[in-house]
Order: structure tokens, then C-alpha cells, then sequence
């Protein structure tokens, strides 16, 4: 009798099987799927969905979105595995690049509409997605760095004034720490890519200070770690953090335990803890997520990094999410194609937190004052640079992650830390 | 859940819910309906080896094979060619704080010895007091209770724990809740390296969790050791005149000793393999790298598959003695019964 109602039961789970084969088969639509892996969650991934909306129901066709903070190794996994998803949009162009070099990743040039992206966007994004000739990466939403955030009342209150050149901002933090107040919020924290808040320091002092052809060699490779310029940016940096630092709120110990979107909230404690946080564009989401009163321009409002070499003034570091295709289906062209166009880019910038890098998408579309300025920023930078350690190679952008972590721990171990830098340069470039 | 994925490829589907079951049970028959074909004598000789064949063909398939072609790599570079122990040199340059050494440190002096230590005692501790009193079972339960956490979960809960605040703010975590109401500076546990940049403090940070993950593991296994105690022993010992802590120390211990061994070998290995905690609490930084960990950072985020293996082949290599030492130890359990 146990056998027959196991054998009845198995017959019953196999018929409601192939039950649900039937009719998932059947209810499947002509217009296909298309699996996306992304690093955006939350609130950022509410807006990419609000993206995608008005595509999936002009094409009917079905996304499967997926995320992971540690989107490198995931890829890197589903890559090896044969099992890419068909479009992913990676926040650093380093682990692309290395697929894109492996022959991984789809070249772009007869795939999409390079007509209507040539003439929307400026070469230097073009030039950027592309290697070896090919184009394989493009941008669909971009942040401006160096913007240094303030709350515009407590700046009122102690009557300081928004510095308009490095030493200004200098005598600003002494000014304010003379109060008994620290000057900056810095959060550092950041799963496995920790560290890189300060590499955003870094990279904007290197720039503005020792101009855009030590730049592109300290990208390259080229430009030692242990070299005067790069040793000046930390140094520089130091003095900003202050011996020990003394000029952060909450010390090393906060800057290390903070988790990067926590770090500029402590500017609207009362009383304030810190008054100035260093941070992308992008930043503006997660102080109205923890306020949620806070109004722009009234509540918060930035002013780019102070020039440090007026031969260099007007010099800029900026970043985006590069889109690429692993795998070559009429869905995943077609979103490819949606994707560049102003409309879709338009979406999100509405709703707040991004800069669209195509030039049709409208002015008026940025939400508030703040973001248009960074966009028009964007728009008016004299020298324009990509995120540094987002071009290098995977091994020396973990290191140099690291070393602000090491710097950070200890100021006074510099010279230790530039010279493995140099170590991990003289194999990673390989 | 969207079962949408699964229906997406049918195939796949029914060659696993139909072919896989169709496939065994015709190893199995017709294995059988061979060694009845052979004269008597020989059955005992093949009969085995056909029950045994599966188990043999995926251990040789996805650990044996593997692991040869890791030592392999491990002597070549990331395009195949042989480039004898360097990437061994690479792995094993520059101590005490290059390469792998702080990996090495940590895995085979600070968790190895406190890892074990924490557990074993804590378990031991545990098992034993809790012999004594009625409401034994429900105690157990709740001890065992972390076992059922998958790590990531637990890593994220004892990252809340380890929580800092700067001094003068609401300590949101549970320690330092703690640590600042006795009048003390909040510490970052998982951040500071005291003493002395030697990170020894961090990496007990990250060793207590892990250890109130596995401690019910332990305490189980030690308290069924414990219950195998003949009552009549401990009496005698008893009348004799014995107080309990010489019961313990001179009876219970020495007989519980080749389970204790067991459960630590076994904990050394897993001491040697730690990386969950690690990764999602510190991701290796402030000096708190293991072995495991490391491995796989060089392997998916620096697309090192050379460098990758040599660890992995260190961390063998860190393991093999212990594994003999494991076997070994089972097979005189086995003699002794």
C-alpha cells in the first residue's frame, strides 16, 4: 500500500510539473527576455526600472535585472562559466576592458546607432568606451567629482565664506577647527572596494596640481608612485586630513567604520559635526534618503574643489556606469540603442542624483538648481579626466585602494606605501 | 521567485527530474545483472567496486582532476608558459608584510590557535555544565541555534555589533554600547590594529563571530562524547573520594580526549578555510587577509589564475598534515572499539 501511494504521488508531482511546462511555455510573449547585471540597488535601482519602463512596454519585451556590490567577481564568474548576462552595466570600465581585451565582450560599432551617437555625445565619452579601435562601452549616466558639499546655514551661522582658491580653503579648516569643531566628514568604507572615496581625493589632486600629462601617465603606468608628484598629492591630502587626523570627524577609526554614502550625513547634526564632505554628484540621493527634509541649495549646496596650480584651474575628474553587451540579441540591441538616447537618460535625471552625457537631453530636465550647476559644470569643463583608478588595471586599482586605507591608518607610512604601489605597477600593467 | 528561469530551458529540466533517476538505476542493475553473470569467487572482488564507481568517478572528476591541474598552473604564468616557482617567489616575497605572509599569519597562527582554543573550550565548557542541569535540551537548542545562520547572515549581524560611533555619539553597536557605558573610549573592533599595527585585535574580532557560529557544533558532538560516559565510572570515581573538578579533570577529560581531537582537527581545518566572515566583515583589509580569501581576490579581481593557484596549493599544503593527522586519529577511534 506505502508503494502505490508513492508511486500515486510521484505520478502527481510529475503531471503539475509538466502542467507548469505547458502553460509557462504557452504564456511566454514572442518579444523575448533579457538579463541585465548591474551594481545599482535600492533607490538607484527604482530609478533604473522607472528607465526601463517606458522600453519594456513599447517592446513588450521581459528584463531580468540582477545585482551585486561585488559585480567583478560575479562577471567574472558568469563569463567563465559561458553564462554572461546579455547587457551590464559595471561602474568601472577596468573589468570590461579586460573582457572586452579577451574578445568577451561584443564590439559595438555595427550593433547599435553610432550615427545618432556621434552626433549626441562629446568624443571624449566615445573615446573612452573605445580600445583597440572598437567601440565596446558606452555611457548612459555620469557624475562630476570634486564637488565639495556644505550646508549653506551652518556656513551662514559662523559667517564662513565658500573658498575660492586652495589656500583659502586651507585657512577655512584652521579657522573652523579653531572652533573645536573638525572641518571634513570623509567615509571610507565600502565593501570590497573600501578606500576608493579617497582615491577620488587623490586623483582631483593630482590633477589640479600636477596637470593632465602626469595624469594620464600615472594612468598608463608611467608615472611612479614614489615620484615627487604623486607623493605631493598625498601629502597634500594629509594636510587637508591634519595630523592624525584631527581635521576628520570622528578620526581614522570613523573613517574606516563608515560606509561612504554615511560619511556627509553627520554636516546636518545639531549641532554639526563636520562642515564639508568631499563627494561625486551622485552623493545628493543618499543625504535626502537620511534626511529626507533637506531641500537643495537651502539645505546643501557644493562648490568644486578650489584649483591648486592656476596653470591647471578649471580641471576635472569625472565618472559614469559604462554599458556593454556580452551577448549579441535583437533585445539586447535595441536596449543598447534606448539607452544612449536623451529620453531614456532624461528619466533618471529627473529623478535626481545623475548627469546625462547626451547633449539633447534638456537643462530643464535636472530636477533642482544643484544638480543643472554640476551638470553645466560637466558641460564647461576645460580639462575633463576620467576616473583615474577606474582605468587601471584591476590589481593596481585594489592596491591603491588599499594604500589610502594604510595612509588613512597611518600617515607617517608613506614611503613604505608608495613603494609597494610601485611594486604592484611593475606587474600589473603586464 | 521567478520560475520563469527554470522553465526557460526544458531540456536541461527533464534530464534532470527523469534522466538522472533512469540513468542511476540502470548503473545499478545492470552493474548487478553483471557481477550475478560472474563465477561466486570473483563477486566479492567486483561487487564493490561497481557501488563505489560513481562516488569514485565525481571525487576524481571535480576534486582530483582539479586539483592536479592547480599544482600545474601554479608553476605556469597566466598564458601557460612554465615559469618554474615563480609564483611562489611572488606569493612568499617581501616578509614579514608582502605577498601572502600577512594571509599566511593570520590563517596559520591567529585563527588556527585561537579559532580552535575559543571553540573547543567554549564547547567543551558548555557540554559539561550543561550535563548538569534539567532544562539541558532547551539550552542546547538555543546554543546550537547559530549553526542554522548562514555566515554572510552572521557576519552581517556581528558587523552591527562591532558598529562605532565617535566618542559622544549614540553608540549604535552592541559592544562598544557596552565598552562606553563602562566609562571607556568606543574602539573600532574590526578597524584597529592593536596592538601596534600587529592587527591582532581585529582578527579576534572577527574570530569571536565566527566562533559564536560554530561553538553548538562543537558542544553537540562533546556532550554526546560526554553521555557515552558509563555512570558507573564517574560513581566509583566518586566514592573514591574524587571532587568533581578531579572527576573532570581525571576521568571525563581523558576519556573524552579522542573526540576532543576529532572535533579540533576538524576545527583546524576549518580555521584553515575561513573566508565568509572575513569577506563580508573586513574584505581583507586592515591586515585581517586570509588565505582563502586572498585566493580569491587574486583570482576574480585580479584575474591572476597563477597566482590564485599557488595560494591554493600553500593552503594544501597547510592543510595535508593536518588531514593525515584527522585520519589517523579516526582509524584508532575505529581500533579502540
Amino acid at each position: 500500500m506505502q508503494s502505490s501511494s508513492l508511486i500515486r504521488a510521484l505520478t502527481v508531482a510529475m503531471a503539475a510539473v509538466f502542467t507548469a511546462v505547458a502553460c509557462g511555455t504557452s504564456s511566454t510573449g514572442n518579444a523575448g527576455s533579457i538579463k541585465i547585471l548591474a551594481a545599482w540597488s535600492g533607490q538607484e535601482q527604482a530609478s533604473f526600472f522607472a528607465v526601463l519602463k517606458p522600453w519594456e512596454d513599447k517592446t513588450g519585451i521581459k528584463v531580468n535585472y540582477e545585482y551585486s556590490r561585488d559585480l567583478d567577481a560575479l562577471l567574472t564568474t558568469r563569463v567563465g562559466a559561458g553564462n554572461p548576462p546579455d547587457l551590464t552595466a559595471a561602474p568601472s570600465p577596468t573589468t570590461l576592458t579586460n573582457f572586452a581585451k579577451q574578445g568577451k565582450v561584443i564590439a559595438l560599432d555595427d550593433k547599435i546607432d553610432i550615427a545618432s551617437l556621434k552626433s549626441n555625445y562629446a568624443q571624449s565619452w566615445i573615446d573612452l568606451g573605445t580600445i583597440n579601435g572598437k567601440l565596446y562601452q558606452t555611457y548612459s549616466w555620469v557624475a562630476v567629482k570634486g564637488l565639495i558639499w556644505y550646508d549653506p546655514k551652518n556656513f551662514q551661522a559662523k559667517s564662513y565664506n565658500v573658498p575660492s582658491n586652495w589656500q583659502s580653503l586651507l585657512d577655512l579648516q584652521t579657522t573652523i577647527k579653531a572652533s573645536g569643531v573638525t572641518p571634513w566628514c570623509i567615509a571610507l568604507e565600502s565593501g570590497s572596494a573600501s578606500g576608493w572615496p579617497g582615491s577620488d581625493w587623490l586623483k582631483e589632486i593630482v590633477l589640479s596640481q600636477s596637470g593632465p600629462a602626469v595624469y594620464d601617465g600615472w594612468v598608463a603606468g608611467t608615472q611612479k608612485w614614489t615620484s615627487p608628484e604623486i607623493k605631493s598629492a598625498f601629502t597634500t591630502w594629509g594636510q587637508v586630513l591634519g595630523p592624525n587626523d584631527s581635521n576628520v570627524y570622528g578620526g581614522k577609526q570613523f573613517m574606516l567604520a563608515t560606509n561612504f554614502g554615511d560619511g556627509g550625513t553627520h554636516m546636518f547634526d545639531n549641532p554639526p559635526k563636520c562642515y564639508m564632505h568631499n563627494q561625486a554628484s551622485f552623493i545628493t540621493t543618499f543625504f535626502t534618503s537620511a534626511v529626507p527634509s533637506l531641500q537643495p541649495v537651502t539645505d546643501f549646496n557644493f562648490f568644486p574643489l578650489p584649483d591648486i596650480t592656476a596653470q591647471y584651474a578649471g580641471a576635472h575628474v569625472v565618472a559614469g556606469d559604462s554599458w556593454s553587451m556580452f551577448r549579441d540579441t535583437p533585445q539586447a540591441r535595441s536596449l543598447m540603442n534606448y539607452l544612449i538616447t536623451a529620453d531614456a537618460q532624461a528619466i533618471w535625471v529627473k529623478r535626481g542624483g545623475k548627469i546625462s552625457p547626451n547633449k539633447q537631453t534638456p537643462l530643464d530636465a535636472y530636477p533642482d538648481a544643484l544638480t543643472k550647476e554640476s551638470a553645466q559644470i560637466l558641460v564647461a569643463t576645460k580639462i575633463a579626466k576620467y576616473d583615474a583608478t577606474d582605468q587601471m588595471p584591476a590589481d593596481m586599482r585594489a592596491a591603491a585602494w588599499k594604500a589610502v586605507l594604510d595612509f588613512v591608518g597611518d600617515q607617517s607610512k608613506l614611503d613604505s606605501i608608495l613603494k609597494t604601489l610601485d611594486g604592484v605597477q611593475a606587474t600589473a600593467y603586464k | 521567485m521567478d520560475f520563469g528561469v527554470l522553465l526557460s530551458d526544458l531540456p536541461t529540466l527533464v534530464v534532470v527530474i527523469v534522466g538522472v533517476p533512469i540513468v542511476l538505476a540502470a548503473y545499478i542493475v545492470g552493474g548487478e545483472f553483471v557481477v550475478r553473470r560472474l563465477p561466486d569467487k570473483n563477486r566479492p572482488q567486483v561487487r564493490p567496486w561497481i557501488w563505489v564507481g560513481p562516488a569514485i568517478f565525481l571525487v576524481a572528476a571535480i576534486l582530483f582532476i582539479p586539483a592536479i591541474f592547480t599544482v600545474i598552473q601554479s608553476f605556469q604564468d597566466n598564458h601557460g608558459n612554465f615559469v618554474g616557482l615563480q609564483n611562489y617567489a611572488n606569493q612568499l616575497a617581501d616578509f614579514p608584510s608582502g605577498g601572502a605572509w600577512i594571509a599566511i599569519r593570520n590563517n596559520i597562527i591567529i585563527w588556527l590557535i585561537f579559532y580552535t582554543l575559543f571553540v573547543l573550550a567554549f564547547g567543551l565548557a558548555l557540554a559539561v555544565l550543561f550535563d548538569r542541569v534539567s532544562y539541558e535540551t532547551v539550552v542546547k537548542s538555543l546554543i546550537f541555534m547559530p549553526m542554522a545562520i548562514s555566515s554572510v547572515a552572521l557576519g552581517v549581524i556581528w558587523k552591527f555589533m562591532f558598529w562605532y560611533q565617535p566618542p559622544g555619539s549614540p553608540q549604535t553597536g552592541t559592544l562598544n554600547a557596552i565598552v562606553t557605558s563602562l566609562h571607556h573610549e568606543p574602539v573600532a573592533w574590526l578597524q584597529d590594529q592593536w596592538p601596534n599595527g600587529l592587527a591582532v585585535l581585529n582578527n579576534l574580532a572577527l574570530i569571536g563571530a565566527a566562533t559564536w557560529g560554530i561553538t553548538g557544533f562543537a558542544m553537540v558532538i562533546l556532550s554526546a562524547a560526554l553521555k557515552g560516559i558509563p555512570g558507573e565510572l564517574l560513581e566509583a570515581a566518586r566514592v573514591d573520594g574524587a571532587g568533581e573538578l578531579t572527576v573532570f579533570r581525571r576521568v571525563i577529560f581523558p576519556l573524552m580526549m579522542p573526540t576532543i581531537v576529532v572535533v579540533g582537527t576538524t576545527l583546524v581545518i576549518f580555521a584553515l578555510k575561513a573566508f565568509d566572515v572575513v569577506y563580508v566583515m573586513t574584505n581583507g583589509n586592515y591586515n585581517t587577509d586570509v588565505l582563502a580569501f586572498r585566493m580569491y581576490n587574486l583570482l576574480y579581481l585580479s584575474h591572476n589564475p597563477a597566482g590564485a593557484s599557488a595560494v591554493a596549493i600553500i593552503l594544501l599544503i597547510a592543510v595535508v598534515p593536518v588531514l593525515i593527522f584527522n585520519l589517523r586519529q579516526f582509524r584508532a577511534v575505529e581500533a579502540r572499539r
